[in-house]
């Protein structure tokens, strides 16, 4: 799974017709110390996300596994909505 | 599957109900030398790892079978915690910009 947060919506009206009442959001992946990172996706929502909201999408054929995507041409779910991420001390002293 | 350290924690409410009660930890992959590499994941745990343990992680769909049966929703899973890692390299794979000339036959 990957930390993103919610950037916008994708509106299309000819799609495949098993995406059809599926809300498409573009998300815009994040490190854990909420650093934007390259690129964008495209996810499907599961939770009723909203605007900027910091989320964890899983990709892949798991995101099949997501609720009411099964067997849909989906590669990309979001699967939660973050309430806090804690990152440890690093024992070194030094940020990796 | 590859080698990663756990360097934190996500917390999430709403979330995916196959998630329940999972535990969700931040992995960074690390190389064999135990430097960080890439970006930061977020796994579930199969293994009960804990803070700063080093520890190895698979990706894909494979990954929710450490599960099974239950279907978890996750396409990256902490499935083993490491004892020790031994790393014995006779010849650089790739030299990068930063390693020496090659000296052999001095």
């Amino acid at each position: 799974m990957i930390l993103a947060r919610v950037v916008g919506t994708v509106v299309a009206t000819r799609k495949d017709p098993r995406l059809e009442g599926k809300k498409l959001l573009i998300l815009k992946p994040v490190s854990p110390q909420g650093k934007e990172e390259a690129g964008y996706v495209v996810a499907v929502d599961t939770v009723s996300a909203g605007s900027r909201e910091l989320v964890i999408a899983v990709s892949g054929s798991s995101a099949r596994m997501a609720e009411g995507c099964k067997d849909h041409p989906v590669d990309t779910a979001i699967i939660g909505i973050v309430d806090a991420v804690s990152l440890d001390e690093p024992r070194s002293g030094k940020q990796s | 599957m590859y080698l990663g350290r756990v360097v934190g924690r996500v917390w999430s409410t709403v979330k995916h109900a196959s998630l329940e009660g999972r535990r969700l930890l931040v992995v960074q992959p690390v190389t064999p030398e135990l430097r960080p590499t890439g970006k930061a994941i977020v796994a579930t745990d199969a293994t009960g790892a804990g803070a700063g343990e080093l520890i190895y992680w698979c990706r894909g769909k494979e990954s929710s079978f450490a599960f099974l049966p239950e279907e978890i929703t996750t396409d990256f899973c902490i499935v083993g915690i490491v004892d020790e890692l031994r790393v014995r390299r006779t010849e650089p794979l790739e030299p990068g910009p930063a390693a020496p000339p090659a000296t052999r036959g001095d």
